[in-house]
């Protein structure tokens, strides 16, 4: 198969979409954090303990759907978590946000070994199946490609929407985008900035546990360590790629599982000529490049790692 | 608008005084009986911060469609009082009441509903948001799943045309100026059917037309009903625009006047609590050329670059630049200092091309700065006084050898500035941010005048500063002048650039206008050179 001839497979875009579910939730959850003025740099081990949160949920006997809420919940609560220690208490969000991405990892690979102590090879369960969609999915490529997904592809995209609507439509999607720019606007209106930072990043940091929990429930069966390997740091950049505007960030997560749907399937048809490793590193090297095209002049919001004290001197 | 079913009192539109020519075509006020309960009762408030009062036991009332002016110097305590009113702050002592209901401390949301709006001094508009969605936040409910857009737009336009507060409501707020931004902080108020409307330093930023427009829309407010509390440190505003004054010193209130009948030699007197005595202006000597720039052109920063601006400095003389900020005289300022460098165009020094031009170059060619923001670039806040007195000639001899820095002399030095300038810290070891505004600047003007320079580089040298403090710096820079420095003089405050400045030059767009000598041109003259050609300035954020 021709280099080229692959951009037109159905798999491969199915493939590059299934990829980028796990990204997009987490790509929202960080987003909405930033958008408040509040850097989450917890995110990567949020969404390791969301991937064993959802997976033990089901393991345990629980609906797959459940494991999803209570990935959810836990992302929550790591969240607040960070915003506590951020937000009323004003410490530095990358330190917090490094130990709270360690302490996350960590516990959950404690309470793995805890619950698990026996097993050497990682348990299976049931995850979630293609679920076509009548008609849609009948068109080819496109249509194959979104709509004979997971029913967690599916809300990864009605949370991009959502998450849209929240911020542009909706009052308290005001109150967050001003929390981000300005706080003083946001208390000088009678709001809280403590209360609608916190609620930001508490929601947000549910997302990503969502994310984490979409790849062992969804895009593999189980659970194993290393197996977030750095998406949340990707999500971090994809914030800055979109520009801190849900849709643009949406197209840069796909893009980016575009870029490594593509190397897994270079590599098979290279021949093993060019290291593997090289194709490995595309996705990043592109990444980088694509930010530096896009994103040289992208707008942060003027409040982000900015701690608000009220009535500071 | 806001009153309804309540009784208005009538106001006493008589007084004759100067700014009251400038009132709109008197609006029928309804009369009637006033209103026994004041708009705000504040009873015995005080606040402190750590050993400093910043509010000491201050009651007063607001009538109900009266105007107050509350003057004081910076740092009597104005801003505090006024943000314990709106919430901001919580009282260690006192209560405050609006409209007979006592306030609950410490919130914002409670003294929104009582109808007190405020107009801050650092404007609180989220930049990336819309004029119409800065007014719309925190007026729904936080949980509804709509904005409601259409009917916010509708009350936004019709407020605007009833008080004459243009502003497009789809605009993003990056892109207004700085008088439509305070504009937008009114309407915030007005949206929120504000019936007492604080405005802190209102006029601080803007151009005296636009000082003007604010006046007329003060009164327009007044007409409806509304009180209003207006915090100044100027005396000439405070007379065109309030019934009755109310002077703060120290955190206390030291005195309480009907505007009809005092004058601003007395308001100034009870700021200060002593006769303030404005700087005498000697006939000038002027001397030779000392620094010429030749159609010089540069880069845009901090607002507009300038474009093919020639301009000599000649000693014995103060040069004074009028403008509004960001209109190039933070790059021309800059390019002096030796921190920006020219596109095109020459800079000489006593007739002499200097080609490598650098912030030493600038301090061995006896040039002399006073840097726009005392706090950013003037001082570094978290190193001792001494450190900072010699931070521009710390490789000078004097103050090092061999790599090694002389405290005793730096100490010395220190020690010298602090009394010959009468500044009040603690010793030269304090950090200097710990400083007022006052002192600090009165450090950075004996770090530049004390080798004597040839060229003084004074960048609003005032701003901020205290009526006692303001005429100090004055003295010091006409001194020099007379010492037969040459003397650039960059300042928005026109006032100060009339007093004294022997010549004048406004400049706007990045390009001066023809220079005028003392006494030649009016305020309302040098206003309009301000507001440039087409009067009207975007994209100047402060």
């Amino acid at each position: 198969m021709d280099a080229l001839e692959i951009l037109f497979t159905a798999s491969f875009w199915v493939a590059a979409i299934r990829i980028a579910s796990p990204l997009i939730f987490a790509t929202m959850g960080e987003l909405i954090c930033e958008r408040a003025g509040v850097l989450n740099l917890g995110i990567e081990g949020i969404m390791t303990a969301g991937a064993f949160a959802g997976w033990f949920t089901v393991y345990s006997g629980g609906d797959l759907w459940a494991g999803v809420l209570v990935a959810a919940l836990v992302g929550a609560l790591f969240g607040l978590l960070h915003a506590t220690l951020t937000v009323p208490l004003g410490l530095s969000q990358h330190v917090v946000g490094i130990g709270v991405t360690l302490l996350a990892t960590s516990l959950t690979y404690f309470t793995y070994r805890l619950v698990l102590p026996e097993v050497t090879s990682p348990p299976k369960i049931e995850p979630f199946q293609p679920l076509a969609v009548p008609g849609l999915s009948e068109i080819p490529v496109v249509g194959e490609a979104l709509f004979t997904q997971t029913p967690l592809t599916y809300l990864a995209f009605v949370s991009v929407a959502a998450v849209a609507w929240i911020l542009y439509r909706t009052p308290v999607g005001l109150a967050v985008r001003a929390a981000g720019e300005n706080p003083s606007a946001v208390e000088a209106q009678g709001i809280s900035v403590t209360g609608i930072r916190m609620g930001a990043v508490a929601v947000g940091s549910a997302l990503m546990a969502v994310g984490g929990a979409f790849l062992t429930i969804s895009a593999f069966n189980s659970f194993f360590f290393q197996m977030i390997n750095g998406r949340g740091w990707i999500c971090i950049a994809l914030v800055v790629f979109g520009s801190w505007r849900p849709g643009k960030a949406l197209i840069g997560a796909i893009l980016f599982a575009a870029f490594d749907a593509y190397q897994v399937r270079l590599q098979q048809i290279s021949g093993g000529i060019v290291p593997y490793q090289v194709f490995l590193m595309m996705p990043y090297a592109l990444s980088i490049l694509a930010l530096i095209l896009v994103a040289r002049r992208a707008t942060y919001p003027k409040a982000l790692m900015i701690p608000y004290q009220k009535g500071e001197r | 608008m806001a009153v309804a079913g309540e009784e208005l009192p009538s106001v006493d539109s008589d007084h004759d005084l100067p700014g009251r020519e400038r009132s709109l075509p008197a609006t029928p006020l309804p009369v009637t009986a006033v209103s026994s309960t004041p708009a705000l009762r504040l009873s015995g408030i005080s606040k402190r911060f750590g050993p400093l009062r910043a509010n000491d036991a201050i009651s007063f009332e607001l009538k109900r469609g009266e105007v107050i002016a509350l003057l004081g110097e910076n740092g009597a305590g104005k801003t505090t009082l006024m943000n314990i009113l709106f919430g901001h702050y919580v009282a260690d002592e006192g209560t405050v009441e609006a409209f007979g209901k006592p306030l609950p401390p410490g919130d914002p949301r409670a003294a929104l509903d009582a109808g007190i709006g405020m107009v801050h001094q650092h404007f609180t508009l989220a930049d990336n948001m819309t004029v119409q969605e800065n007014i719309a936040l925190g007026t729904q409910s936080l949980w509804r799943m709509r904005l409601n857009r259409a009917a916010a737009r509708r009350r936004i336009e019709q407020l605007s045309a009833d008080f004459g507060l243009t502003v497009d409501p789809a605009a993003t707020v990056a892109t207004l100026s700085v008088g439509e931004r305070q504009r937008v902080e009114i309407l915030k108020a007005l949206y929120r059917e504000a019936r007492i409307l604080i405005l802190d330093e209102p006029t601080a930023v803007l151009t005296p037309a636009e000082t003007d427009a604010l006046f007329r829309t003060l009164k327009l407010l007044v007409a409806k009903g509304l009180s209003i509390i207006f915090i100044s440190h100027k005396l000439h505003e405070v007379m065109a625009v309030s019934d009755r004054v109310l002077v703060l010193r120290s955190g206390q209130l030291v005195g309480e006047r009907d505007t009809a009948s005092t004058d601003r030699k007395e308001l100034a007197a009870l700021m200060v609590g002593q006769e303030v005595k404005s700087a005498k202006v000697s006939p000038m000597k002027r001397g030779a050329p000392l620094l010429a720039l030749e159609r010089v052109s540069t880069a845009p920063y901090n607002g507009s670059g300038l474009d093919e601006v020639s301009l000599t400095l000649t000693a014995g003389e103060i040069t004074g630049l009028a403008g509004v900020a960001g209109n190039g005289q933070a790059v021309l300022a800059a390019l002096i200092a030796g921190i920006r460098r020219q596109v095109r165009g020459n800079i000489s020094i006593a007739g002499q091309d200097v080609a490598d031009w650098s912030p030493r170059a600038a301090l061995a060619h006896g040039v002399a700065r006073i840097p726009e923001d005392r706090h950013a670039i003037g001082s570094i806040g978290d190193m001792s006084v001494t450190e900072n007195v010699i931070a521009e000639r710390y490789r000078s001899p004097r103050f090092s050898r061999m790599g090694f820095l002389n405290w005793k002399a730096s100490r010395q030095f220190a020690e010298k500035l602090i009394a010959d300038y009468e500044v009040k810290c603690p010793s030269p070891e304090a950090r200097i941010r710990l400083l007022s505004g006052g002192n600090m600047q009165k450090l950075i003007l004996g770090r530049a005048l004390d080798p004597d320079p040839t060229v003084i580089l004074a960048s609003q040298p005032t701003r901020g500063l205290d009526v006692g403090a303001v005429a100090y710096v004055h003295r010091m820079l006409l001194e020099a002048r007379d010492r037969g420095a040459a003397v650039l003089l960059i300042s928005e405050d026109l006032e100060e650039v009339l007093a004294l400045s022997d010549r004048i030059i406004v400049m706007s767009k990045g390009r001066l206008s023809t220079p005028s000598s003392r006494g030649e041109r009016s305020i309302r003259e040098l206003g309009e050179l301000m507001a440039g050609h087409s009067g009207e300035h975007s994209d100047h954020a402060a």
